[in-house]
């Protein structure tokens, strides 16, 4: 509540600063809109991922004066709204964006779903769409069909081969076992997943000795966990949302699952988890990672923990920032407010980030970090693609 | 197998609590709370609020919030929702407004506490220890939390069956109309169950906050566990609600392990709608017609 | 059946202007006002398609989210393979289908357990979705990609709205229509002059879930993605309940005195309010509740009798003057 008031303050003055400097004469604006959910089952993920960083964006582009148009100084507008989690509302708020308040700009949705079911209507208004918080194996088509999207955060088959190499790789160095328990959640996220992970393990020849999938939201996985236990696996994999992702983490816990490598989904990469388990969260694996030592990532993290009052998560966080700077940079490169030329920008252009130079191969960002791992209270990378930093994991030695 | 028992029992406790404040509040108050899940999400915030900034384990502070809960539930009840009870002309009209008062109400609160707490996830360690029965692990938060739920209800049987206010409550619940012509204040009682209602519903949350991740908007989760219950166990029966609770928690666990986690939900509704079309009176309920 | 009277002329006639005028939307604006309109549109369908059975009967359901889903997955599972009329075709009778089964099985319910078992079923048949492609498939979104823009949904979904009226129009003038009268009056009575009243209700229900079911189907491309929890999302079910009984569902036109400004409403407080829409549209609902009890056309009715009532006194006082 009193940073949420703080931070309103904040922009106010900020605003009151800026009328005040740009004097009589008024100055050109750029709008820019958002629409993500507020409200609904994915208002927690959104509020820990997308909000703050698109807020901080907002704020630190006006703090220097704006965005730089051509030679002109434009201040950023945003105009916001909630989609209630729900697909209806969120093509429906794309459209107002885009007819009524007539933005000049749009950033993407948050999650998987969203992102797709608004794709055509940002297609159909000619806006780039940078999504930055959508897994998903259809990218190739999707580009094909809407070529003015673009996709950030890597594939299904990227992610879940990764954690399956993580683990294929412990195995190879003679850390654990080659059993494997393998559970997911029954939505569009975990069976893609899903779907990747198991021609990957019979590849790398992990034996899966335990497979399940549960329904969204569940969180009493007590009979999940004691079920993989009396399989006898080597390791643990959860391709799970935030809710289940505590859960399992506590049931294992508790259930003392002894397993060399414990892998779990959304949610690993957010800081209350480790805040959540202490001294137990070292050497879980979970979905995203970054390179927590470099220092563009660290300043990316003060600067969050400044402006949101607390860090950003160890994944999708850092990559939606780096989102919004592709866009920020297409637009000073292309020096118009014209959307064609912005997306052309993007296209062909080199971007300087948070996560490091992106350039992007057929509208797809190549260079996406698949797997972290919680060492000594940070969440780093262990597993990626196309980037440089990952450090080897390391067996998982009890709870 | 007994893995499969304990691991149910331990839900049910919760789950009871839940249901024991839905079935005050729709079998004596005739209010269908759609809210009620909302005060358990608020009383699983204010435990957090007490552990975190105050240090107060969430056992104990059930002595804030269990009073606090009662009051705001009862002047709900006063201001929000008798003059419903007053102006309907039967229990239809009734069912009908309140479903929609309630559903506001279920807006209302839930965006108080976004704009309190955020849509954020929240969680936080207390007792998340491991508990040795029967040679198998389980989490002592959950084992505790399963034990204050028990006396909580025995507390709540007590009031019902050994006092005169708990009478006059089972009578209400029994037939207003004639509640009202052995002298009872049907309005003040209705009041009263209301209230207690809602104090047993956020005593629920704050139970299960200390093993559940939670955030602003998943209380109609838990409203709909609670009706399946009520159903269950009859309207207005609390042996019965106890007892359904049991039932459903045992139900839900052994479909998970023995069957498929996928079908945990699906295994509620299905349990549910079978009941409703074979017992509608509920499973432990008589046959009133 | 009697003769259509020349009142009845008067308002199709209106109504067909007023369905032509609505069709032009997409000529004039193509952008956000035909987004809002799809709504609308697609809930007046809804609401209509709801009260054609719970108006007469007074059986409150919260079953819309399973026939609308029901109607959105019979598209997404066979676009690839069947022409898009097909699909519609063939979600309307599944709709039915599932209605017919229900239907029985509820013959006994009455009250609060209908509401509650049609709740249940939505999130029965959601679960058993999901856990069905979880199983079988290895995907649980569905991709619906058509040629269609929001200007065809609008359309069709137009269509179907007048459908769903004509419909309720033609029931209204059958022994069908006479028979639910009846029964919503008193059952019993309806029994003792020999109403099977089970089966009508039966059929109302199979009719009001085809409808639903269609209205599901046409909305399947306008999400392009579909998974369970946005094609069976239990808020269709409360909202259509709302949104009815705002307008009031003694009359065939009287949900969509409703739809009309709850639709617009909510856009307004969801633009002007993005972080304070809950409590806003909690607000408005309890003022629905407390100064509108009858719904719209109920308060409408009322303002209309008094008026009628004044002037029939005036006259009549002029008279004995």
């Amino acid at each position: 509540m009193q940073r949420r008031t703080l931070l309103k303050s904040a922009a106010a003055a900020l605003i009151a600063a800026g009328v005040l400097a740009g004097g009589a004469q008024a100055q050109e604006t750029i709008k820019i809109g958002a629409s993500a959910p507020k409200t609904g089952p994915l208002a927690g993920g959104a509020a820990m991922t997308h909000w703050p960083n698109v807020q901080m964006w907002v704020n630190e582009i006006n703090a220097r004066g704006g965005l730089d148009v051509g030679g002109t100084k434009m201040k950023v507008e945003l105009v916001e709204y909630d989609d209630q989690t729900s697909a209806e509302t969120a093509i429906q708020n794309i459209q107002r964006l885009a007819t009524v308040d007539k933005v000049d700009f749009i950033v993407a949705p948050y999650s998987t779903g969203l992102n797709i079911a608004t794709a055509p209507m940002i297609a159909q208004h000619g806006y780039p769409h940078i999504a930055t918080t959508a897994a998903t194996d259809g990218v190739t088509e999707f580009v094909q069909r809407w070529p003015n999207s673009f996709w950030m955060l890597g594939t299904a088959k990227q992610l879940a081969e990764g954690a399956v190499q993580t683990i294929a790789k412990l195995r190879d160095a003679g850390e654990i076992g080659s059993r494997v328990a393998l559970v997911h959640v029954a939505d569009a996220f975990g069976l893609e997943l899903v779907a990747a992970a198991k021609p990957a393990l019979e590849a790398a020849k992990l034996e899966i000795v335990y497979e399940a999938s549960y329904p969204l939201g569940t969180q009493d996985v007590a009979p999940i966990i004691a079920a993989a236990k009396a399989a006898n696996p080597d390791a643990f994999i959860g391709f799970s949302y935030p809710g289940d992702t505590f859960a399992l983490t506590e049931q294992a816990q508790i259930q003392n699952l002894e397993v060399g490598a414990f892998y779990v989904g959304v949610g690993t990469a957010f800081p209350p988890f480790a805040g959540r388990f202490g001294a137990a969260a070292e050497g879980i694996l979970g979905i995203g990672g970054i390179n927590i030592d470099d220092p563009k990532i660290k300043d990316y993290t003060d600067r969050h923990k400044a402006s949101a009052g607390q860090g950003p998560d160890y994944w999708a966080s850092a990559m939606t920032y780096a989102g919004l700077q592709v866009l920020e940079q297409a637009i000073e490169k292309a020096g118009t407010k014209d959307r064609a030329a912005v997306i052309e920008a993007i296209k062909t252009g080199t971007f300087d980030t948070v996560m490091g130079t992106i350039t992007f191969d057929n509208n797809v960002n190549p260079k996406v970090w698949t797997v972290g791992q919680w060492r000594d209270g940070v969440f780093r990378g262990v597993a990626a693609d196309g980037i440089e930093g990952a450090v080897d994991p390391v067996k998982k030695q009890g709870w | 197998m007994t893995h499969i028992v304990v691991t149910g029992i331990l839900l049910s406790g919760t789950y009871a609590l839940i249901a024991l404040g839905l079935t005050l509040q729709y079998g004596v108050a005739r209010i269908m709370n759609l809210a009620n899940g909302e005060t358990l999400v608020a009383g699983c915030f204010v435990a957090f609020w007490l552990y975190t900034a105050f240090a107060i384990n969430p056992i104990a502070g059930l002595l804030v919030i269990a009073p606090a809960a009662f009051a705001f539930n009862w002047a709900i009840y006063v201001v929000a929702l008798r003059p419903l009870v007053r102006r309907a002309r039967n229990r239809g009209q009734l069912e009908v407004d309140s479903i929609l008062a309630t559903f506001g109400l279920l807006f209302l609160l839930q965006g108080l506490m976004l704009l309190g707490f955020g849509g954020e996830y929240f969680s936080y360690a207390f007792l998340a220890e491991r508990f040795v029965i029967f040679g198998s692990g389980y989490g002592l938060n959950r084992v505790v939390a399963f034990a204050a739920a028990v006396v909580i209800a025995a507390g709540l049987y007590l009031f019902l069956y050994r006092t005169r206010q708990g009478t006059a409550v089972r009578a209400v619940a029994a037939d207003p109309n004639s509640a009202s012509l052995v002298a009872i204040d049907v309005s003040r009682t209705a009041a009263l169950a209301f209230a207690l209602g809602g104090a047993l519903t956020a005593c629920g949350g704050a139970l299960l906050s200390t093993f559940y991740t939670f955030n602003a908007s998943m209380g109609v989760i838990f409203t709909m566990k609670a009706l399946i219950i009520v159903i269950m166990g009859g309207v207005g029966d609390v042996r019965g609600a106890v007892l359904a609770a049991l039932a459903l928690g045992i139900a839900e666990t052994a479909v998970a392990s023995l069957i498929d986690p996928g079908l945990t939900l699906a295994a509620t509704y299905g349990l549910f709608i079978l009941v409703l079309l074979f017992r509608p009176q509920g499973i432990f309920g008589r046959q009133t017609a | 059946m009697s003769a259509v009277s020349a009142g009845e002329i008067r308002v199709g006639l209106a109504g067909a202007v007023v369905v032509a005028l609505a069709a032009c939307l997409p000529l004039v604006d193509q952008g956000f006002y035909l987004s809002i309109s799809v709504n609308i549109v697609l809930y007046a369908a809804l609401c209509t398609a709801w009260t054609l059975f719970s108006g007469p009967t007074h059986y409150v359901s919260l079953a819309t989210a399973a026939f609308f889903g029901v109607g959105t997955y019979s598209v997404a599972l066979w676009i690839d393979q069947l022409p898009f009329p097909a699909l519609v075709a063939g979600g309307a009778l599944a709709g039915a289908a599932l209605a017919g089964v229900v239907g029985v099985a509820t013959l006994r319910l009455s009250g609060v357990y209908f509401v509650i078992f049609t709740l249940g079923l939505a999130e029965l048949v959601r679960q058993i979705v999901t856990w069905a492609q979880a199983k079988f498939t290895t995907r649980v979104g569905l991709y619906v990609f058509t040629d269609f823009t929001e200007k065809h949904i609008y359309w069709m979904l137009l269509a179907l709205a007048v459908a769903v009226f004509l419909a309720g129009w033609l029931i209204n003038r059958s022994r069908l229509g006479f028979a639910m009268r009846i029964i919503g009056n008193d059952e019993t009575v309806a029994r003792h002059v020999g109403i099977d009243t089970a089966r009508a209700k039966i059929l109302l229900f199979m009719v009001s879930g085809a409808f639903i079911a269609i209205a599901g189907a046409i909305s399947a491309p306008r999400y392009g993605y579909i998974q369970p929890p946005s094609a069976f999302n239990p808020m269709i079910s409360f909202l259509v309940v709302i949104m009815a009984l705002l307008g009031g569902t003694s009359r065939l036109w009287g949900p969509l005195v409703g739809v009309v400004p709850f639709v617009i409403a909510m856009d307004l407080i969801s633009a002007r309010f993005p972080n304070h829409m809950p409590i806003v549209m909690g607000l408005a609902f309890l003022a629905i509740v407390y100064l509108l009890p009858h719904g719209v056309t109920g308060r409408l009715e009322q303002v209309w009798t008094r008026l009628r009532n004044r002037r029939a006194l005036a006259v009549g006082a002029e008279r004995t003057a």
